[in-house]
């Protein structure tokens, strides 16, 4: 197995364009796992880790930030957690302060695992992913459209991830993730919803729950019709959301969870966030809570 | 004390004589000598193993849990560049099978036909393991797949159904009789009964099976393994390699944890054969997936329960059936079945019981030893059942517990007399009246369900409350003469009197040399105890399980000392050119001879000289009966041990997310040895317990298991297991070594049913199969 060590990122990919098959790797949370478990014997690894500018983020002139895919998660939510708090919420998730040192949003988006934390919150906030190859230079693709299959991302073969871009939050965003225990543990199910005032629209991903990560589309354009940014909840709204958010799922059996349960428990969720996020969009103020 | 007959080189982290740290004797909580290497992770497990030349062997297992092997073609594995052999069932040297206790009926490597997911094939060494791997696949096996036969109650009642075994479906059947039921149920003012069912457990020990086979110039094999009894692997392994068993010499390497699915060979022949057919040294080590078909696992159970009561609690009769699925092969089964027939009413009076325990042959993964021993899946069930009772008599679930509790005097259902103290009812009443944790603080969302994972800001959230009391018996069982032997030299030193403990018993992570080292120092009055490495070139010390291990172990290591402290008396005596019987009551104190009339009479250095003393004993517990085979009848049991828990709960209602928010335990554990590791054993069993009730399982459909990984096995993190608060009580056992009592398992049995009595009191639920999953509780399909 070759080991390549590009240390620019012009270098990586060149390296990419040159052996396609190289698998890049970056926290190796996910590949290390994968070569241990033998799953598969890739001809090389492409180590991005000299890379500098992927472990940096950046504040663009269209206001969005530009965060590096090589930017851990533990960086990501001491770093960031007050600009992009669904995704730092979901960050706190991930694994154990081992993986979040280690791991990255990048690796998420690489592994494009249904199960993947990341991408809910992507999904809710309107994130961006930025590839790129030396072939063709940059192509930006709207998170909704990054995911096409289980593990499949519109990733080609010549590619790298080399940001996210997203907005700083304008409304409360809340990220919320059932498992069969307290810690290190993957999701059965997520939900992830983010407040967008300005427009008067509320963004949503359900994670775990589909052969992809996926919006709730119909709830969301539920909510664009009917909630009344002025007022209170209204129990009837709210119980609807949860319903066409459940419905928005298309989960199977498995270990981790009956198909039946997950459908039950992002309605729940569904609910629960947006009352959440309501309750501090209506008190005016963002609420901190440790995690 | 220097290794004899083989003449082979010593591998690389091969264990050596450890100095035990500290100075404390009983009583004392002395740091243990691996504590601070495994948490710096310096420790040499025995996958560490190394030696020059070494090549690394691979185990071929079946993808298919039942198949005819129609042939094997192992031509391109053994032209793969770098493998030195591959073999198969026809290439085992002596006996074909092994096995534990007296039925031998595992397949060394299979032949003609598989019985289980994962049971292994045929064996490859090569030069890398990578290489071995790479090579493994490549040989061909033509299988017939056949259905598998994974239904328990049809194996065990349902005379068509095909046969897994030739000796038949049913690997044994114990009743237990006692009175009369019918006449008690025409009695009975309350009638309770349930169903109950326990998943599969597994051990989930963190180093996985590995050791390292090194072949010796006599012909035979030093053996380095990570196991839990290494005289009674050496039973099965001599025959199956055709040597005698001084051709085979056992070194205990670093054991990363046992908990029972060590008691069962693993590796063991493989490497061996390895060796002795390529003549170089082999090391295997599985891995993470191969190690959850590389050891058997706890039974999973179905249970039937009907109880009648008077209307005040009083239980006038117990009608049990417990089905246990052995899976393909008997392992532990048969003592698995007796316990949990013998313990099946759990610590209660009951004057009418008919249980019937049956352990099954199928083709689901082989279950055998683990903590707690066909006791934890009874426990389960009759503590649920008096939980049923209280709610159906209108009294509190301690009080029904009380009511009926057995104490010193009382019989158990095989009519085994308690002779030891058992203040059940009073630790009961302490239990309940601990002080009970504070309200739910859902502030900050890590003490809610869910934790971090934000799934909750305390809405659904419910508190509950729940009990459980278990009981174990500590040693083995049935008539077995589970003795242990201890060897203790004493000799001078760099000037200073030195203690050596050899002996065979596995040091698994529970403390045991930690605790070899206290009882030496109380004995001999040293405070330098060095510990031998365990191996076969000391007697049997029997098997690190059963809880028995402090109390066999630690017999014969305090009998041991006992004779050499003799040896001392009567060298002072000669020394002081005195007879013995004129120097009165002698003691070994703080480094001295001292005599209780005349004070000190000299140090022991000065009295030991160049002399060394070295004793070997033996130690037996007081002989137990078998059970009878009609009535269950006997007193089958070495010892007892109590513990009681209370679990305080917190549950989401609406997802079915439980947070664990304390455990409490009374334990009566006769003597406290080391406070330190004694806690540590308590916690840990508490937590095996609460992994049991709420999330550890391994899945199986249709013989295959679905969740070969810690990905997807869940145990209890850190952020799982609640702070314990712990009463321990010390009435001593009078039979005992220092009154103590085995105190590993009981608190393995009770968590489980406490925790899911306090989801049940949250919810309102019946919730009648652990693992509890959320969607038990959110009555999802
Ligand atoms: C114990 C443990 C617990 C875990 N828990 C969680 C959890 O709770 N939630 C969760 O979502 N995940 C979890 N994971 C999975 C993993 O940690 C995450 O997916 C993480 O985000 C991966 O990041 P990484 O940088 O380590 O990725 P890597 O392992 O380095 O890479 C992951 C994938 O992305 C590709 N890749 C990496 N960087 C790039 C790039 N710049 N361009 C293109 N492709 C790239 C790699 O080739 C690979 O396919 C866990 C893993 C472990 C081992």
């Amino acid at each position: 197995m070759d080991f390549l060590r590009p240390t620019t990122w012009a270098e990586a990919l060149a390296a990419k364009a040159d052996r396609p098959e190289a698998v890049p790797i970056q926290g190796g949370t996910d590949v290390m796992v994968e070569l241990n478990f033998d799953l598969h014997r890739p001809a090389a690894l492409l180590d991005l880790n000299q890379v500098a500018e992927l472990a940096e983020w950046t504040s663009e002139e269209d206001g969005r930030l530009r965060v590096g895919a090589g930017v851990p998660y533990v960086r990501l939510i001491a770093e960031l957690g007050n600009r992009l708090p669904g995704l730092a919420q979901a960050a706190r998730t991930v694994g154990s302060p081992q993986i979040r040192n280690r791991g990255t949003v990048g690796g998420n988006l690489g592994a494009a695992s249904p199960a993947g934390d990341s991408h809910p919150p992507l999904l809710a906030g309107d994130a961006v992913i930025e590839v790129e190859s030396a072939a063709r230079g940059v192509r930006m693709i709207p998170a909704a459209e990054f995911y096409v299959g289980v593990k499949r991302s519109a990733l080609e073969p010549d590619e790298l991830i080399r940001a996210f871009r997203m907005s700083p939050a304008t409304g409360p965003q809340y990220f919320s993730k059932v498992g069969t225990r307290n810690a290190m543990v993957i999701a059965v199910c997520s939900f992830a919803i983010a407040l967008h005032p300005a427009e008067r629209r509320v963004g949503t991903g359900i994670g775990s729950a589909a052969p992809t990560p996926r919006r709730a589309l119909a709830a969301e354009e539920f909510l664009a019709a009917e909630l009344d940014w002025d007022a209170r909840l209204d129990p009837a709204v709210l119980a609807r959301f949860g319903e066409l958010a459940a419905e928005a799922a298309s989960p199977i059996d498995d270990v981790r969870g009956t198909a039946d349960y997950r459908r039950h428990a992002i309605g729940v969720m569904a609910r629960r966030t947006l009352t959440w996020a309501w309750n501090e969009f209506r008190s005016g103020h963002f609420e901190r809570r440790a995690g | 004390m220097t290794r004899t007959g083989s003449g082979s080189a010593t591998p690389v982290r091969a264990p050596r004589d450890i100095a035990a740290p500290g100075t404390g004797g009983v009583g004392d909580s002395p740091l243990r000598p691996d504590g601070t290497l495994k948490v710096k992770g310096e420790f040499a497990y025995s996958s560490d193993l190394w030696i020059d030349g070494m090549l690394w062997g691979a185990t071929l297992r079946s993808p298919h849990p039942r198949a005819k092997i129609v042939s094997i073609d192992v031509s391109a594995a053994l032209a793969h560049p770098g493998v030195s052999a591959v073999l198969t069932h026809e290439d085992v040297p002596g006996r074909k099978h092994f096995g534990l206790d007296h039925t031998w009926d595992q397949p060394v490597l299979a032949a003609g036909e598989v019985r289980h997911q994962g049971e292994p094939i045929a064996l490859v060494a090569a030069d890398h393991p990578e290489t071995a791997r790479r090579a493994m696949e490549k040989i061909r096996i033509e299988y017939e797949v056949l259905e598998p036969l994974t239904d328990a109650r049809r194996a065990a009642f349902d005379p068509a159904y095909p046969q897994v075994q030739p000796r038949g479906n049913l690997a044994r059947h114990q009743p237990v009789r006692v009175g009369d039921v019918e006449a008690a149920k025409a009695r009975a003012e309350v009638v309770v009964s349930g169903e109950y069912r326990v998943g599969i457990q597994d051990q989930a020990f963190l180093g996985p099976e590995s050791g390292l086979a090194v072949p010796a110039e006599d012909g035979g094999v030093d053996l380095y393994v990570a196991t839990q009894w290494m005289h009674n692997d050496l039973k099965q392994i001599a025959p199956c390699l055709g040597l005698p068993e001084e051709k085979i010499r056992m070194t205990l390497s670093g054991v990363g944890g046992a908990f029972g699915g060590r008691e069962d060979l693993s590796m063991q022949i493989h490497a061996a054969m390895l060796a002795l057919h390529t003549g170089r040294p082999v090391k295997i080590v599985y891995n993470r997936y191969e190690s959850f078909f590389g050891h058997v696992h706890r039974h999973p159970a179905e249970m039937r329960y009907e109880y009648g009561a008077t209307k005040d609690g009083r239980i006038l009769y117990a009608d049990v059936e417990i089905l246990l699925d052995g899976g393909a092969y008997t392992s532990a089964t048969m003592n698995v079945v007796g316990n949990a027939a013998s313990l099946g009413v759990g610590p209660y009076v009951i004057p009418n019981i008919k249980i019937d325990a049956y352990g099954v042959y199928t083709n689901n993964p082989p279950c055998g030893a683990m903590r707690g021993f066909g006791a934890v899946q009874a426990c389960f069930a009759y503590e649920s059942m008096m939980d049923k009772l209280a709610e159906a008599c209108g009294l509190d679930p301690v009080t029904v517990r009380q009511v009926n509790a057995a104490s010193q005097g009382s019989e158990l259902a095989t009519g085994q007399v308690i002779w030891a103290p058992l203040p059940m009812a009073e630790m009961l009443r302490q239990a309940r009246e601990l002080p009970m944790p504070p309200p739910l603080d859902a502030s900050d969302i890590r003490n809610l369900p869910g934790g971090a994972s934000q799934t909750t800001h305390g809405e659904g959230v419910r508190r509950g409350v729940g009990y459980g009391v278990g009981l174990k018996n500590i040693c083995f069982s049935e008539g077995y003469d589970d003795y242990s032997t201890a060897r203790v030299r004493l000799e001078v030193i760099g000037g200073e009197a030195v203690a050596l403990v050899h002996t065979a018993a596995a040091e698994v992570g529970q403390g045991l040399v930690t605790l070899e080292a206290q009882i030496a120092r109380t004995e001999l009055g040293v405070e330098r105890v060095v510990i031998h490495p365990a191996d076969n070139q000391v007697g049997d010390a029997g098997s690190s399980s059963a809880s028995r291990q402090s109390y066999m172990t630690g017999g014969a290591v305090m009998t041991a000392c006992q004779a050499v402290r003799e040896g001392v008396f009567a060298l002072a005596a000669a020394r002081l050119d005195r007879p013995l019987d004129t120097l009165g009551d002698l003691s070994l104190v703080g480094g001295k001879v001292v005599s209780e009339s005349a004070g000190v009479l000299a140090a022991i250095e000065d009295v030991l000289g160049d002399a060394v003393i070295e004793e070997t004993r033996e130690y037996h517990h007081e002989p137990t009966t078998g059970m009878d085979p009609v009535t269950g009848r006997g007193d089958s049991h070495t010892q007892l041990a109590l513990c009681v828990h209370r679990a305080v709960v917190d549950v989401d209602v609406e997802l079915g997310l439980v947070k664990v928010v304390e455990l409490a335990a009374v334990q009566d554990v006769g003597k406290i040895l080391n406070r330190l590791s004694l806690e540590g054993q308590i916690h840990g069993g508490t937590a095996q317990g609460l992994g049991l009730a709420v999330m550890e399982e391994i899945v199986v459909s249709d013989g295959k298991v679905r969740n070969p990984s810690f990905t997807d096995y869940l145990i209890p993190t850190i952020l799982d297991m609640p702070p314990m608060r712990l009463e321990i009580l010390e009435n001593a056992d009078p039979r005992a070594p220092y009154g103590l009592r085995g105190a590993g398992e009981p608190p393995t049995l009770s968590s489980t049913p406490a925790i899911v009595a306090a989801i049940r009191d949250a919810t309102g639920l019946a919730l009648t199969r652990v693992p509890v999953r959320p969607e038990h509780i959110t009555g999802s399909s």
